[in-house]
């Protein structure tokens, strides 16, 4: 026989027996691939609240794609009936109302998810080696979660959907040489307009949630090739880590069945909050479904307050936050930066008139080109340095609960900071918010750009060998 | 420790969550699906039609569209619907009596196929493969026709033909009379296609 | 002396700043009861007879007015007048060209309109309520006609058989050095065929009727919802002593 040697079955066994053994042989992948991810990949017996949102995140994904297949099945991707077959979906398609909530209370659902998610990363070290590329794919699927989540808002077409989408298509253009035409070529046309929305109805729909199911089946597939971190920062699988005669680890249980039993009841209670919302208050105060949005699109006349949705506030804060008062503020941290690199630094001296080289060539750009365009930088740059996490942090220690206990504090204001810029995005432009976006997006980029330093003050707590279990 | 044998407790509330995830789940699944069924739009696009047909002449046709279908409303001469009763021999379901529900409603299982003798209310479309027969109400010989042909129509596509009370002939492609939709009358001028009880 | 007769309307605390809260008054808490059908179905009449004219309301189809209680027979014989069929939308009848002429803009649709004017000041509901009761004369406007809550709006008032024609009586009041103008109330010029108090119903009528119209699922959301949450929670109970069935091995 020219295949692979097949398991025998005893004639006497049961028919569901013989079945599972008929699939076994021939897909004896799928039986690896359940052995090796559910019933033998062991997990820290210590997971607490702060692990749920994984699995929610990968639930909230189901349940967009699910719904996104049925709306599809309805909405007109042209600029001359996509308000109205929104409206269709909600009125005249049978429960088509409740399919279309799920899908926007499901997209904010989804961020809200997804931050936590990342918090708890940054709360125990989840990044630190050897999980550098879980969370560098982690960061790919938060980029690729924006680009769709950006995209899907122009499809119903309202004032906001379309100049929201002006906005930030926009920004493109202010890339110096390139800007104008690159916005052109993003647009398909001198405004936003029907090439814009069938292109971007063709990303949302296909291209990104093809790329983001890869996304995470390789962030899934990194992170178990590696082990899961737990909230004690301690390798459960390590050389050094204590086994059973089978060589489980012993701090260690196997995800099926306790995480998804656990991830059941997490489950659960999640869907009670969604079904809260889509049920009860499916606008949620106009931050879900902005109040503009009911309003078709009109490319004669902006609304009189535009602003992103709330999951992108932060981020926007930044941008605005770069006027050209900033751009000496942060010309200042360049000169200052490099001249700490100069002076106290001990590298060769070729690195050092590198960076004073490079910092020159960097206030001479900073001076010359727009504050527009340093706004976008800034934007852009303050989701790009999630990615360079992993080489940011230099504690000796990996979790909060052993680090000194000022970083608690100092974590504590970097997400009051986080929200208050969030806050500050949805609000229209003022004085004082401008003064306090500014102040926030320094602390923001000074938390990761320093953490190299900060994160070796004082003395971290003595870190245990096991892991802090009490049974249920 | 997955070679546990499940103990009492487990057991039980698997149970139980099995059957509170079926109910969930049916309970999803029903919305889903329902957004498959014909939606306010299609069914307001299929709403009954009201025909005026005081103005319809002896031996006229005239056709009016309903779901998307040709409906055609014939006046019959008397000695078209006396020519009816003689063709029964030739013809494949004479008495209208295959496919009842879907074909012939009951106010219309009679030797005409109509409420009123003289008005022929039948789906224009050829119950072989869809095309429409053409109009051929002028009697004897003509091609694709018999010579003792009394009046009817011709399927230009396979050749079936029907008569003036669009019944099929034998041996023809299509196997069934043409449709005669639900309908009613308003008055006696007024005919609307689509329903056939009081809404 | 002044002849000017005072009709200060008790308005439901119409309280009325010296600024204009974005570009209008304050607004008024609308009396919004989605589940009463008779208040609704007067709101749809109001609707057809005043509105319909000049806004369309392209989303709605005239059948769904059965969710509020009225049969095919009654939509057809005191509702329709501009089609014949109950599965139609509600279509206006003017040409959208002579309405840009003569308003200087298209009269808006109407279908979402509660839902798409809320903001800070309160609910879209709020904000039609108000700016439905503030209609004034004013010979410097083309229609003849402003609004408190709508400064300089293109729609003259659609209602003003009912309301009767009023202007607002302002006063001078000096704050912080500069002096504003402060509402005191109205002042009623012709009278309309209804009291303030049976307008302020009417008004309240059709409100609760736009906002039922910008979305017609709502009554259902809400019931539905109900019995999700009480399935839910019962799950998450029994998800709760799974969970603890299977951890109670785990030392």
């Amino acid at each position: 026989m020219a295949y692979r040697e097949f398991k025998d079955i005893s004639p006497n066994a049961s028919a569901g027996a013989k079945v599972t053994n008929w699939f076994e042989n021939r897909f004896p992948t799928a039986f690896d691939a359940y052995r090796v991810h559910m019933s033998e990949y062991y997990a820290p017996k210590n997971f607490n609240f702060w692990y749920i949102f994984g699995s929610l995140a990968l639930l909230v994904l189901v349940i967009q794609i699910v719904t996104g297949i049925f709306l599809v099945m309805h909405y007109k991707p042209d600029a001359a009936k996509a308000f109205e077959s929104v409206e269709y979906i909600m009125r005249d398609v049978p429960w088509g109302w409740l399919i279309r909530y799920m899908h926007s209370t499901g997209a904010s659902a989804f961020f809200v998810v997804v931050y936590l998610h990342m918090f708890r990363g940054l709360l125990y070290g989840s990044y630190r080696k050897p999980r550098e590329l879980v969370w560098i794919f982690g960061c790919a699927i938060f980029l690729a979660l924006m680009a769709e989540a950006f995209m899907g808002y122009l499809l119903p077409w309202g004032q906001m959907s379309y100049w929201g989408a002006q906005v930030i298509v926009n920004l493109f253009a202010a890339i110096p040489f390139v800007g104008p035409d690159l916005a052109l070529l993003i647009r398909g046309d001198y405004v936003v307009g029907d090439a814009t929305l069938n292109r971007f109805f063709s990303f949302h729909v296909i291209a990104v949630p093809l790329v983001l199911l890869g996304l995470v089946v390789a962030h899934l597939l990194a992170l178990h090739d590696v082990g899961s971190n737990n909230p004690d920062g301690i390798e459960i699988k390590g050389p050094n880590a204590p086994k059973d005669e089978h060589g489980h680890p012993l701090d260690g249980i196997p995800f099926h069945p306790y995480y998804t039993v656990h991830d059941i009841f997490g489950v659960c209670v999640f869907l009670f909050i969604f079904s809260a919302v889509v049920f009860f208050a499916p606008e949620f105060g106009g931050y879900f479904l902005e109040y503009n949005n009911f309003i078709p699109a009109d490319p004669l006349k902006t609304p009189a307050h535009i602003a992103p949705v709330w999951y992108f506030t932060p981020f926007y804060s930044m941008l605005r936050a770069i006027t050209s008062e900033m751009m000496y503020a942060l010309i200042a941290c360049v000169v200052l930066a490099a001249g700490f690199g100069v002076v106290k630094g001990r590298l060769p001296n070729f690195i050092k008139v590198a960076i004073a080289v490079v910092a020159a060539g960097a206030v001479a750009l900073m001076l010359s080109i727009d504050a527009k365009f340093w706004g976008v930088v800034v934007m852009g740059g303050a989701v790009i340095i999630l990615f360079f996490l992993p080489w940011l942090d230099h504690s000796p220690v990996k979790s909060i609960r052993y680090r000194p206990g000022w970083h608690k504090y100092l974590y504590g204001i970097f997400v009051i900071n986080f929200v208050v810029l969030a806050y500050l995005g949805v609000q229209p432009p003022s004085p004082i918010g401008e003064r306090v976006s500014q102040v926030g997006t320094l602390f923001y980029f000074g938390f990761f750009l320093l953490m190299p330093w900060w994160s070796r003050l004082g003395e971290p707590k003595p870190v245990p060998d096991r892991v802090t279990f009490a049974a249920h | 420790m997955s070679e546990t044998p499940i103990d009492s407790s487990k057991r039980t509330w698997l149970i139980a969550s099995g059957c509170a995830g079926a109910v969930g789940g049916v309970a999803t699944a029903v919305p889903f699906v329902s957004t498959f069924q014909p939606s306010e739009k299609a069914k307001a696009a299929g709403a009954a039609v009201e025909v005026d047909i005081s103005g319809l002449k002896t031996g006229e046709k005239v056709t009016v569209e309903w779901r998307g279908k040709p409906v055609w409303i014939i006046k019959r001469s008397p000695e078209q619907l006396a020519a009816l009763p003689g063709l029964d021999s030739q013809l494949a379901d004479p008495k209208s009596e295959r496919k009842p529900s879907e074909l012939t409603p009951e106010y219309a299982r009679n030797e005409n196929r109509s409420i009123k003798p003289e008005i022929l209310v039948a789906v224009g479309i050829c119950t072989h493969l869809g095309c429409s027969p053409s109009d051929k109400f002028v009697p004897g010989a003509q091609p694709s026709l018999p010579d003792d042909w009394k009046g009817g129509f011709l399927c230009p596509c396979h050749g079936s033909t029907f008569d003036m009370a669009g019944r099929v002939f034998k041996n023809k492609p299509a196997p069934d009379n043409l449709e005669v939709p639900p309908h009613m009358y308003l008055s006696e001028t007024r005919l609307l296609i689509g329903e056939d009880k009081k809404a | 002396m002044k002849k000017i007769i005072l009709t200060l309307i008790a308005s439901f605390g119409l309280a009325l700043g010296a600024h204009a809260a974005e570009g209008g008054i304050a607004w008024d808490k609308a009396p919004v009861r989605t589940n009463d059908a008779a208040s609704l179905q007067n709101g749809a009449k109001i609707f057809v007879n005043y509105c319909l004219s000049c806004h369309s309301a392209a989303f709605m189809r005239y059948n769904r007015l059965k969710d509020i209680g009225l049969t095919d027979q009654q939509i057809k014989d005191n509702l329709l007048f501009t089609t014949d069929k109950v599965g139609e939308t509600m279509k206006a009848t003017i040409d959208p060209r002579q309405a840009k002429d003569w308003f200087g803009a298209n009269p808006p649709d109407l279908t979402v309109i509660a839902r798409s004017r809320a903001g800070h000041n309160g609910t879209g509901a709020d904000y039609l309520y108000t700016f439905l009761r503030t209609f004034y004369r004013d010979d410097t406007k083309a229609t003849g006609w402003n609004n408190l809550a709508f400064p300089s709006v293109g729609m003259p008032h659609a209602l003003w058989q009912l309301q009767g024609e009023r202007r607002p009586v302002f006063e001078e009041h000096e704050s912080h050095g500069h002096k504003t103008q402060v509402f005191k109330g109205w002042e009623q010029l012709t009278p309309g065929t209804m009291s303030p108090l049976q307008y302020d119903e009417t008004v309240g009528d059709l409100v609760n009727y736009l906002q039922w119209m910008g979305e017609p699922a709502q009554n259902t959301r809400v019931r539905v919802g109900v019995w999700v949450l009480i399935f839910l929670g019962v799950f998450t109970v029994i998800a709760w002593r799974l969970n603890a069935a299977f951890w109670k091995d785990v030392r």
